[in-house]
């Protein structure tokens, strides 16, 4: 039996079954995509933090990353398209000792939610907000995303997308992030490592998850699902406290991956606490 | 730091004391987003919160305001937010996702004059039927409309303790004038208010279903954080909460969801009458034009026109039987209110051609005078 496969009477059990609802399986990813990858370093991340099971809250957006919070065995919350950071911002301040993870797509999270996580981040809210990035709209069949690269072909960029993407690490650090990250799913340690330490650290905090959608983004990009993975191991390089302006994701290019930022500084919640509430 | 309930008499406006109410209440959390004539109440709560253990945040925008008020509802606060008639539009897909994890909060819409930005500092009662219909698919709705600043504070109280009853969204359709009026407002003593917070779940946490009703046609409510691994979605879903994408869940969510309100009209209808008795000529009215339909009811009485004034403090749902048990007393239905006709049609709707409805309106800016009422009734009748 594999290692990571448990022995409970006769049945296996993985690792991260308590962590699932397993009444809700199977998922509704497709085969070759990355985001259930992202989704059990996730779930490794918060089992291993020690944090009580019970006071952790996930919430997702709208998407194929939004459905993660569906299928998690917590408190956990599936919003309005874009929404997730504020819903999850009610959340963490209504209760503070909860610790409140956000898990959705890049389209959920920076176009329609761009302006929530930009004010999330220089509010620095105590949340970890993890990003699938998979370039491209996958629930609604492979539109156009503020992440598609320029040229990409999308159903609604046919002949070339004539649009710059977001370099998601740079705006994040420059809102006001305290913890900035970008991992690949196949840096699949790395990845589950980061999650698990931003999730302890106090402040706004984000990784990036960079991801196939090979039934959407690869196939019309000339891009097999092997591909992709190939190019995530021999075009990307690790180099922690990279300035945030070089890590563009350009294929053309090698595409940083690591720890960019790591900060201390207050929190709303503690600044709201010390102008509000000094005597106590 | 003052207290949640500041018992004795005050001179303060219909903002403020909405805000007061909400304390009462026990509302904790405010989100909130500037805007005229609502800002008042996002100012007093952030003045007001701190000293009594709540939290206020300004959010970037009234969808994000929207959203943080139920992810706090969630996480077990009574929870609220005010604006005005852009940010209520904003606000409408996200009380849908209230309507539909039955998610209790308060929703404060102090009207000015539309469509778009409108007029924004001066009174209309245009958004009601954006109240009552604004965000997308079929459900119900409870929205409150008090006539004074002394109603609006237990109004407020009300839309709390209805929220959490029935687990739902609950709408203060106010207007641009009682917010801004100063009146007289007592607040009583604590042993005198009534609060109802929502029922949380007991027992074994593995067979706890979070959207199977138990009492009054709702399901308990844990908070996030209790150990009940809940799930919430916005996607129809079954008793358990978990996605189910078929007729019959549609069915079974939307019933629920319409059932809890339709099922207890009698809790939730709240209208005044006002010399009906021998009532001829029903006036209806609400908010700050009831005011004007009262003057009228007097000023037309002292010319001999037997009239009489039906003010809904409950606007959501609407008090059919009552003004279909009227429509076979009374010789004719006049609505009075700053808009060209919504809850009119309503009155019209339920009048069903037994007894004429007319409108007293005009499309915003300002009240509508007595005198006018009368006038019309004249013309009318």
């Amino acid at each position: 039996m594999a290692d990571h496969l448990k022995k409970a009477g006769n049945k296996q059990v993985h690792p991260l079954d308590d962590m699932v609802r397993r009444d809700r399986m199977p998922h509704i990813w497709c085969p070759g995509c990355g985001i259930g990858t992202v989704f059990s370093a996730c779930l490794t991340a918060i089992k291993s933090s020690g944090i009580d099971l019970d006071k952790v809250v996930m919430v997702s957006g709208i998407g194929c990353s939004g459905r993660a919070a569906g299928y998690t065995n917590l408190d956990s919350f599936h919003t309005t398209h874009g929404r997730a950071i504020p819903f999850a911002t009610g959340v963490k301040l209504a209760n503070p000792e909860l610790k409140v993870i956000v898990f959705s797509g890049d389209g959920d999270l920076f176009a329609i939610g761009g302006n929530h996580f930009i004010h999330a981040a220089r509010r620095n809210i105590d949340i970890t907000v993890v990003c699938v990035n998979n370039l491209n709209y996958g629930m609604t069949g492979g539109q156009a995303a503020a992440t598609t690269p320029e040229g990409s072909l999308t159903t609604t960029t046919p002949l070339g997308n004539p649009e710059k993407p977001f370099n998601l690490p740079l705006l994040a650090y420059a809102a006001g992030a305290a913890y900035v990250a970008r991992w690949t799913m196949l840096h699949i340690r790395d990845l589950t490592e980061s999650i698990k330490e931003a999730m302890v650290k106090p402040g706004f905090a984000f990784i990036e998850a960079l991801s196939p959608c090979p039934v959407n983004y690869g196939r019309r990009n000339k891009e097999k699902p092997l591909d992709t993975l190939t190019m995530y191991r021999d075009k990307t390089i690790i180099k922690n406290g990279a300035s945030p302006l070089e890590l563009d994701v350009d294929s053309r290019k090698s595409i940083i991956l690591g720890k960019f930022v790591d900060i201390q500084k207050p929190t709303f919640f503690e600044l709201y606490e010390k102008i509000n509430r000094p005597a106590e | 730091m003052k207290p949640a309930l500041l018992t004795g008499k005050h001179y303060i406006t219909g903002d403020v004391a909405c805000a007061e109410g909400a304390l009462a209440a026990g509302c904790r959390f405010f989100g909130g987003y500037p805007i005229t004539p609502a800002t008042e109440i996002a100012e007093h709560m952030a003045e007001r919160l701190p000293g009594v253990g709540g939290l206020f945040i300004q959010m970037e925008d009234e969808i994000a305001a929207m959203a943080s008020v139920l992810g706090a509802s969630w996480a077990g606060k009574k929870s609220m937010t005010a604006t005005s008639g852009p940010g209520f539009s904003l606000m409408m897909e996200n009380i849908g996702l209230g309507v539909s994890t039955e998610t209790p909060c308060v929703v404060v819409n102090v009207q000015r004059g539309g469509p778009s930005t409108g007029l924004p500092t001066q009174v209309a009662q245009g958004d009601m039927m954006q109240a009552r219909w604004g965000s997308h698919g079929h459900y119900a709705i409870i929205a409150l409309s008090p006539s004074s600043p002394q109603e609006l504070f237990y109004q407020t109280i009300r839309a709390f303790n209805l929220s959490e009853k029935y687990r739902t969204p609950v709408l203060i359709m106010t207007d641009e004038v009682i917010g801004h009026m100063s009146e007289r407002v007592e607040i009583p003593e604590a042993g005198k208010i009534e609060v109802f917070s929502r029922n949380k779940p007991r027992g074994r946490r593995d067979r706890f279903r979070l959207f199977s009703p138990v009492e009054n046609g709702v399901a308990p409510m844990p908070a996030a954080g209790d150990g009940y691994r809940i799930h919430v979605t916005g996607l129809t879903h079954d008793e358990r909460g978990y996605p189910d994408l078929t007729v019959d869940a549609q069915a079974n969510m939307v019933g629920r969801i319409v059932g809890k309100i339709q099922n207890h009209l009698d809790d939730i209808i709240q209208t005044e009458s006002y010399r009906m008795q021998d009532a001829e000529i029903a006036l209806i009215s609400y908010g700050v034009s009831g005011r004007t339909a009262l003057a009228a009811v007097d000023m037309a009485r002292s010319q001999g026109i037997k009239a009489g004034l039906l003010r809904l403090l409950t606007v959501w749902p609407f008090p059919e039987a009552m003004i279909r048990s009227l429509a076979g007393r009374v010789k004719g239905f006049v609505t009075v209110e700053i808009n060209l006709g919504q809850i009119h049609l309503e009155v019209e709707r339920c009048a069903a051609g037994r007894t004429p409805a007319f409108l007293v309106g005009h499309a915003g800016g300002t009240l509508i005078s007595p005198q006018l009422v009368v006038e019309r009734i004249k013309e009318a009748f």
